[in-house]
């Protein structure tokens, strides 16, 4: 039974609501501008910036050929993607598994898996780092890709867990009285209900790695180095530099914004662990 | 309707996962609390010597454990306050009806998803800059003096950096909880005579209160582990004005090369982080029918 609203009262929303999202997006666009302009321009008046002044692509070319960006954008590629696949390979069977054989350990057993997302990475950064010195994984792709395939295993196994517990049994049953066989019901039956809640599994966790910025930082210099570590390199900069910084900033958060787009509501999900829905 | 086998099977599919995270928590966790208690610094080559409680003393006496400290609680104190109210009040606000929700939502919710390097460094840059940032043109050009924001306050304007992140997760998380509240709840209490206020204070913010206590935990957890957006501001500086805990343990272990230091602050960071991580769990275990 949805309340009447006059047009006005709607209206009177929609600005103040607007003016919140206007603020709080205005970094991302100020970004957005300055990434099109050239250094003199970039550091101009706002006002001057917006509309005195032309626009140019120059900057996403000199931060290509200063710093080979697409390198360090294809580790961010291979290692968020890489971790991803990895932890899938091992969350889907265990969450399965709790979700549709429950022994009296389940509960348990998700607390406990939870329990190690819960530890502060600065709290283990020493034997993780003279682990990965003597085992030459410092600034490997690799080494990256499994640290943080582990850090997020706990979400990912949580997340498919709730959406497994989804699927009501008694599909399952009635698929199994009309004579299918172990390898129809998992192919026919449950793949099909559960690919909705592993693809936004998927969307979350390659944000969460794309942006993960304490392991990233701290174990990679310059071969495996992903964005994150990259835009680091900005921090104490040398000249004009507000259009380069733009540039390399949209490329390296657009992928990310327009996924996050779509999985709103998944983050919610799996960012409190089921406790919000 | 689980037969043995299928149990055998279970144990077998999630054994993987289980061994991982066992490993990667308990070699580690081992190592830190080994270490802390051992004379090692990378620099120095040779035995490493057994030391007792030496690490914790002096990393705790030392001066700036207590300034990391105080910047911690201020840091994740204040992040906490102007997330949870500002987020509350967005929340409030988006769920109302508007032409245009999508749009006005995910320009709310966008600042999550930006790599929190990227966020420091434009803010530092384009907004906090004295001389070419957005507010100090602002300021100058109503005739006010420009704030240095990283010289004058630096770890205020850490906190507004790391807010301007997590400010959309607390929306996100009340705008949904918000969502399940019950309308027809709150025209009756309408119609009872009940205003705006005695409306909030009495149906939405106890029906709210949970999706509250979760963002407030969920937030301290990853609050107390703040590091790139101090590394690639203040380093930490002036001084030890932008310290955390955090912070204070990685200068000490990957600048100083103080294993046993480093270590023996890794523990306490653990400590510490499993005060709050304790109430989260309890707050979590009770909605999980397992």
């Amino acid at each position: 039974m949805a309340r009447a609203v006059s047009n006005r009262t709607k209206v009177a929303n929609t600005a103040i609501a607007g003016a919140l999202g206007f603020l709080m997006f205005f970094p991302i666009l100020w970004i957005l501008f300055l990434a099109f302009k050239t250094e003199e321009d970039a550091i101009r008046a706002p006002l001057e910036v917006l509309f005195g002044s032309g626009w140019t692509m120059e900057s996403f070319a000199t931060v290509q050929a200063r710093s080979d960006y697409f390198k360090h954008f294809s580790n961010s590629v291979i290692i968020s993607l890489g971790s991803t696949f990895l932890g899938l390979l091992v969350a889907i069977p265990a969450a399965w598994s709790m979700a549709f054989v429950p022994s009296k350990h389940t509960r348990n057993v998700l607390m406990w898996m939870l329990s190690t997302k819960m530890l502060p990475p600065v709290g283990v950064l020493v034997p993780i780092y003279l682990i990965f010195r003597d085992l030459e994984l410092l600034d490997t792709r690799f080494g990256l890709t499994i640290v943080l395939m582990l850090i997020n295993l706990p979400i990912i196994i949580w997340m498919l867990y709730t959406y497994f517990k989804e699927i009501p049994g008694e599909i399952l049953e009635a698929a199994r009285m009309d004579g299918a066989t172990l390898r129809a019901e998992i192919l026919y039956v449950l793949t099909p209900m559960a690919i909705p809640g592993m693809a936004s599994t998927v969307l979350l966790n390659i944000i969460l790695a794309w942006n993960e910025a304490f392991w990233t930082i701290n174990l990679t210099a310059s071969n495996a180095a992903p964005l994150t570590q990259f835009i680091t390199s900005y921090s104490s900069p040398e000249g004009l530099f507000y259009a380069k910084l733009s540039a390399a900033s949209v490329m390296a958060i657009a992928p990310i914004l327009i996924m996050g787009w779509f999985s709103q509501k998944q983050l919610v999900r799996g960012l409190t662990f089921g406790a919000v829905k | 309707m689980a037969t043995k086998a299928s149990r055998s099977a279970a144990r077998l599919m999630i054994s993987p996962a289980v061994l991982l995270l066992l490993g990667w928590m308990l070699v580690p966790l081992c190592l830190t609390l080994y270490f802390s208690f051992l004379r090692y610094n990378l620099l120095q080559i040779g035995a490493t010597p057994f030391a007792g409680w030496e690490n914790y003393y002096w990393f705790v006496t030392d001066p700036s454990f207590k300034a990391a400290i105080q910047n911690t609680l201020v840091l994740v104190g204040g992040v906490l306050a102007i997330t949870t109210i500002g987020g509350l009040f967005a929340a409030i606000l988006l769920d109302r009806p508007m032409f245009g929700t999508g749009i006005i939502r995910i320009m709310v919710i966008a600042p999550f998803f930006v790599m929190p390097t990227v966020s420091a460094l434009v803010w530092k840059n384009m907004f906090m800059n004295p001389v070419n940032g957005i507010f100090g043109r602002i300021a100058t050009s109503l005739g006010f003096q420009p704030v240095d924001f990283f010289g004058q306050i630096p770890l205020a304007s850490i906190i507004i950096i790391v807010s301007w992140t997590w400010l959309p997760f607390a929306t996100l998380i009340l705008l949904t909880a918000l969502q399940s509240l019950d309308q027809e709840q709150l025209e009756a209490a309408e119609m009872d005579g009940a205003g705006w206020w005695s409306r909030f204070w009495f149906i939405m913010l106890p029906h709210l209160a949970r999706a509250i206590t979760v963002v407030i935990l969920i937030q301290t957890i990853f609050l107390l582990s703040i590091f790139a957006e101090i590394l690639v501001t203040t380093n930490g500086g002036p001084g030890t004005a932008t310290t955390n805990l955090t912070y204070l343990i990685y200068v000490s272990s990957l600048l100083q090369f103080d294993v046993g230091m480093g270590s023996a602050g890794g523990v306490i960071a653990i400590i510490l982080a499993n005060i709050v991580a304790i109430f989260l769990m309890r707050m979590i275990g009770k909605n999980l029918d397992a």
